[in-house]
């Protein structure tokens, strides 16, 4: 269990976090989301003790972060934004040095570096000096380091930048995987990879949470959340829009032929109602007998809630 | 009962605390060892001392078998270049790398990094001063030197290693430049040298008032190591060494914690 209350973080006189609040359970993988320079990384590095917050309270397992840094941070495996490996070591001697220092010795020690080295893939570059390894591999050899003992608490920023597109989904697995278990806390800003393997999402901006709740919960808050898309043929646009307009329970409608076929965005009169509005939506068609190929509800998009509740780099240069 | 309990959960704090010195050590002599930079040092330095004590230090025209002047009295230069260089990259380079955020995230004590670090580069500079016993071989071969004043030498000398290696090791922590912590350990360490040299007590003492001199005297190295020389372990000299050690090292840990505010 991880609780954050009211975080605050100044650096001199600009304030980075700005009272963040918000708690993760076992079996909760966290996605956290936000342009850059939100506040992610700072509050990640609030969380793992690295820095000090302002004001505010962090708990890690019921081991205040402050107060009891050590017990907190036994707790927790974390992969830094930049993800840091001394580069004059071999892949070997930095795992087994982050084993020692989190207390493993002999076999113990032996069992977790091949775990890992399993776990992100590091076999063939094992023996290898870091600074002769592409950045790829220098990512997962971070994040091997963050998983040598076995954490209950997963902290990574960013952790599948600089992987390519296999390496991405093979990092994802892994998340949702582990996040079966354990607390992970992850940032990114790349919205599949939240759909992909959180269960709960947390958007970020200028310092403080602007949105909180599942995949699913944020989607619904984009604009076209809950309208029916339909395509019908043979049919004149007009005829489509003023029946569909017709409906009780539609709002806005919009249509626009394409080619021979007709696509037609109805929005629901009421939000929630996206159910009630594809049955009747599909009546109509019924009833009219047009031809259909396509009738669908839209989920609703997170990378339109993403734009729409948070403001870009040039506005807030703006402002 | 009770008590018993209490002192084995110290003493496994305690233990967890030395390996968690030993760890951070480990590492840090590894990555000596690791790059030729180690072996360049200590070429470079026993060459220097070598060049210093028989040419410099007329070592063969003195004819005595005594190795303060022509060897020990040279270490106050040679250690103010070469203990920034062995020592300019301790927090420096982990700055400059974002490693500083892995190794402060780790579950240590800060201190213990502070001092692991420290006795790994201190250990290292006792390995190449260990080095240099060709010196003491020839002197016991020529003649018959006081071996006490040779084994007080020596422990002057390692101990004026670790003041200069606290000072850079502060100077490390102050700047991700590694350059730049070099240069202003040197300036440091000149200064505090300098403070005790002969022909600087001796401008001062016709300036400024006579307690003020034995003050800036009390405060340097020259002084300090002079004593070691000539064949005494004074306790106050001990004292003075562990203290410029141990004031060094706890202000690096009042600076790294500005760092990681900021």
């Amino acid at each position: 269990m991880i609780t954050v209350e009211n975080l605050v973080k100044e650096f001199g006189t600009k304030r980075a976090v700005n009272g963040v609040s918000f708690e993760v359970k076992p079996g909760e993988v966290l996605g956290f989301l936000g342009p850059n320079g939100a506040g992610k990384s700072t509050t990640m590095r609030i969380i793992t003790g690295f820095m000090p917050a302002t004001s505010g309270r962090v708990t890690v397992g019921g081991h205040d972060i402050v107060d009891n840094p050590l017990a907190a941070k036994r707790l927790m495996g974390y992969l830094p934004e930049s993800a840091p490996s001394y580069s004059d070591m071999t892949v070997h001697g930095f795992l087994n040095w982050a084993a020692e220092m989190r207390g493993l010795s002999g076999a113990a020690r032996k069992d977790a570096i091949r775990r890992v080295t399993g776990l992100c893939f590091l076999e063939n570059v094992l023996h290898q000096s870091v600074d002769t390894l592409s950045k790829g591999y220098r990512h997962r050899t971070c994040l091997a380091q963050a998983l040598i003992h076995d954490p209950e608490i997963l902290i990574l920023d960013e952790p599948t930048d600089g992987l390519d597109p296999n390496q991405k989904f093979e990092v994802r697995q892994l998340i949702r995987r582990m996040g079966e278990k354990k607390i992970i806390i992850f940032s990114t800003h790349i919205l599949e990879e939240v759909e992909a393997c959180c269960t709960r999402a947390i958007i970020i901006d200028r310092g403080a949470v602007v949105a909180n709740g599942t995949p699913a919960q944020l989607k619904a808050k984009s604009e076209l959340a809950g309208s029916v898309t339909v395509r019908v043929h043979g049919v004149g646009v007009d005829a489509v829009r003023s029946k569909l307009a017709q409906l009780g329970v539609a709002g806005k409608v919009s249509a626009q032929s394409e080619g021979n076929s007709v696509s037609a965005r109805i929005q629901p009169r009421e939000r929630g109602q996206g159910a009630d509005l594809a049955s009747a939506v599909a009546d109509v068609v019924a009833k009219e007998g047009w031809r259909f190929d396509e009738l669908h509800t839209e989920e609703g998009r997170l990378d339109d809630v993403f734009r729409a509740i948070t403001k870009p780099d040039t506005a807030k240069a703006a402002a | 009962m009770g008590d018993s309990l209490v002192r084995t959960e110290q003493l496994t704090a305690m233990n967890e605390g030395f390996r968690n010195v030993w760890t951070i050590s480990k590492r840090e002599l590894g990555g000596y060892f690791n790059s030729p930079v180690a072996y360049v040092f200590i070429v470079i330095f026993l060459l220097l001392t070598g060049f210093f004590t028989f040419s410099l230090g007329f070592y063969h025209e003195r004819g005595q078998a005594s190795l303060a002047e022509p060897f020990f009295s040279w270490h106050p230069w040679l250690y103010l270049f070469l203990v920034p260089s062995v020592g300019m990259r301790l927090w420096a380079e982990e700055r400059r790398s974002g490693t500083l955020e892995l190794l402060l995230t780790m579950p240590i004590a800060p201190w213990q990094a502070i001092v692991g670090k420290f006795l790994a580069s201190w250990l290292f500079l006792a390995i190449a001063l260990a080095l240099t016993f060709p010196v003491v071989l020839t002197t016991a071969y020529l003649g018959d030197p006081d071996n006490g004043a040779i084994i007080s030498g020596y422990v002057g000398s390692l101990l004026l290693a670790g003041a200069y290696l606290g000072v850079t090791e502060l100077m490390s922590a102050i700047t991700r430049n590694q350059i730049i912590a070099f240069i202003i350990s040197v300036v440091v360490c000149f200064l505090l040298l300098l403070c005790g040299w002969e022909p600087v007590t001796q401008f001062l003492v016709n300036h400024v008032p006579e307690g003020l001199v034995s003050l800036v005297k009390g405060m340097s190295t020259w002084h300090h190591f002079g004593t070691f020389q000539k064949g005494l372990i004074d306790l106050r000299d001990v004292v003075y060494f562990g203290s410029v050690i141990g004031f060094s090292l706890f202000t690096t840990s009042v600076v790294l914690r500005g760092v990681r505010g900021a």
